[in-house]
């Protein structure tokens, strides 16, 4: 089985800190890690290998940092890890991000199986999954939380608003998997090493100027915008406070939200 | 661009009956095509969905592209995104919502890249700018952040997520025109061997929810919860980290990365509020919140606040409560 995993160096979300005035996210202000949800599709991707054999290609695109994160999918089981960089790249929204990695999947050559991440915690958008698919012309199957049967044909369960679907397809095909597919394990500390000294191969533009046409890379092939950043507010809230005594704050809060008919709108009186 | 006019909403059907939140769309849609001085138009796919495509134009639709088959009668992922691609490049309208659903999550993007438009992911507010073109807030960074998005090309696509328009006024004197429109059917590719009901909460659709978050000492004391949030009529939620740690399944999480919820009454119980968290339950109508400590972000956000111990609390609630309603 020849796997494609599309994976994204992401700043730790807990740290992170965004300048309202400027509208942008100090990325500095964290460390970056590889995309939690993509710990499945690695996973995923290695259980298959274990199982029928093959190869697992790890493509990233993203800065020149973003090669620690193909390193740690290597140390993770990846054969290959490719790195897209290239100031042309910049400021892509998902359309030209999927455009991107979509020419760099062909470039690759021929793939049975490409796993992606239901989404990334940054743009949480979860769309390039998908996205890619179509550039490719593929199908996909998007919010797999069980791989069934990975052989001759593919079988997977994916959610959908409290209705389980089991679908069957041939190959090539995407899927795009949740946290529920399996449980990420640790690598190794003789992978970690060994992936140390693995080679990320780095592909710029003009690297993917046989398949792609350059207008549609970055800013340039990118239709949305980010137009202004505001903060949410909070405001018409109520802000009753009742604290000391147990027994009096709830007798207390009982007596009010009875007054206000919060209990007669949920059905009591 | 200057071609492209009017506001298509996607409806999306499971089972032969339309998404709420395809009426959700078609309200606000309403609202922003009035200002732009437009249409709304939708389009639905099915088998034998007249009856529904009507209640669309209750909903304010004028015109409603109504796609018969059987192979469409579930979700289809090739045949769906064919027809509908077909369907944009002829009528052209300058705005295209769905749902951000599982299905509208799967189905919009690779609507937008046949159509090498923009599509803006999961949405809580529209409107409209000076010129004309649609604004699209999501929010941003675990929801510390709110992006306005505009989109340079056209259709300006996005998924909106439910729960956060308020639902259209139905009005059954409403008239406009169903075209029935002859679906195209292409190899499907993918077929669906089994579907059932996954049992899981739908916490989405909840009135009440009563959630648990740090302050729970034990996965079992979610129990403590279940007993009050039975009494309501609702159901239990949890904040993410005891999702993460197993104490609980992933269809009770409330938060940025699990459920958006907006019921009548959100009972937060030992949860501190991250931003992740608030991300997901801010919109409620009515927020209480329990916890010990005064401080926490939660108490902003709440119309009350109780401080004090969940363990101690909560039962006591539990007992007024059932002392009123028996």
């Amino acid at each position: 089985m020849r796997i494609v995993v599309p994976i994204k160096q992401v700043p730790d979300m807990t740290e992170v800190k965004f300048d309202v005035e400027q509208g942008r996210v100090d990325r500095s202000s964290a460390g970056a890690e590889i995309n939690p949800f993509d710990m499945n599709v690695l996973e995923a991707a290695v259980q298959i290998k274990e199982k029928l054999g093959g190869t697992i290609t790890a493509i990233s695109m993203g800065p020149p940092q973003a090669e620690a994160a193909l390193k740690d999918a290597m140390a993770r089981g990846a054969d290959r890890g490719v790195l897209l960089v290239d100031r042309a790249f910049a400021g892509a929204d998902t359309l030209a991000t999927s455009y991107t990695l979509a020419s760099a999947i062909r470039k690759l050559g021929e793939f049975d199986l490409i796993i992606c991440g239901e989404k990334t915690v940054d743009g949480d958008t979860g769309q390039v999954g998908p996205e890619i698919a179509e550039h490719l012309g593929i199908p996909h199957v998007a919010y797999v939380s069980k791989l069934a049967e990975v052989g001759e044909k593919l079988v997977v369960a994916c959610d959908m608003e409290g209705v389980r679907y089991s679908i069957q397809s041939g190959f090539p095909v995407l899927i795009t998997v949740t946290k529920d597919v399996n449980t990420p394990r640790l690598p190794s500390l003789r992978d970690k090493l060994n992936a140390r000294k693995a080679k990320v191969e780095v592909w710029d533009a003009e690297a993917l100027s046989s398949v792609a046409d350059k207008g549609r890379f970055g800013v340039q092939g990118s239709p949305t915008m980010v137009h202004k950043i505001t903060i949410p507010s909070e405001e018409g809230r109520k802000g009753r406070v009742f604290r000391g005594a147990v027994d009096e704050s709830v007798k207390g809060f009982m007596a009010e939200i009875e007054k206000a008919g919060i209990l007669g709108g949920i059905g009591i009186k | 661009m200057n071609d492209y006019a009017g506001l298509m909403v996607f409806a999306e059907q499971r089972d032969g009956k339309i998404h709420p939140v395809a009426y959700e769309l078609l309200g606000k849609g309403k609202e922003l095509a009035d200002r732009i001085g437009i249409g709304v138009s939708s389009v639905v796919l099915g088998h034998q969905m007249e009856e529904e495509a009507q209640e669309l134009i209750y909903y304010g639709a004028d015109k409603v592209f109504l796609y018969d088959h059987p192979a469409l009668e579930d979700f289809d992922l090739l045949n769906y995104k064919h027809n509908i691609v077909r369907l944009v490049k002829e009528v052209k309208p300058e705005v295209f919502l769905l749902g951000a659903t599982h299905l509208g999550r799967s189905l919009g993007p690779r609507v937008a890249v046949a159509l090498s438009t923009g599509l803006t992911a999961d949405c809580t507010g529209l409107g409209v700018d000076k010129d004309g073109s649609l604004i699209q807030i999501r929010p941003a960074f675990s929801g510390n952040i709110l992006a306005h998005i505009k989109t340079k090309t056209r259709p300006q696509m996005s998924t909106v997520r439910y729960k956060v328009m308020p639902k259209g006024v139905r009005d059954a004197s409403r008239k406009g025109e169903i075209i029935k429109k002859d679906a195209k059917i292409v190899p499907s590719l993918l077929t669906i061997v089994n579907r059932e009901k996954s049992g899981e909460i739908n916490i989405a659709e909840a009135d009440v929810i009563v959630s648990g978050g740090r302050g729970l000492k034990r996965a079992e004391d979610f129990s403590i919860l279940a007993e009050l949030a039975k009494l309501c009529g609702g159901v239990v939620g949890s904040s993410r980290p005891l999702v993460d740690d197993g104490w609980i399944g992933k269809e009770h999480q409330v938060g940025f990365s699990g459920n958006t919820v907006k019921p009548k009454l959100y009972i937060a119980c030992g949860i501190s509020g991250s931003s992740q968290h608030l991300a997901g339950m801010r919109d409620s109508d009515v927020i209480v919140a329990i916890n010990t400590d005064p401080s926490a972000p939660i108490f902003k956000l709440a119309d009350y606040a109780i401080v004090g111990d969940l363990y101690e609390v909560v039962p006591k609630l539990t007992n007024e409560i059932k002392s009123r309603s028996s």
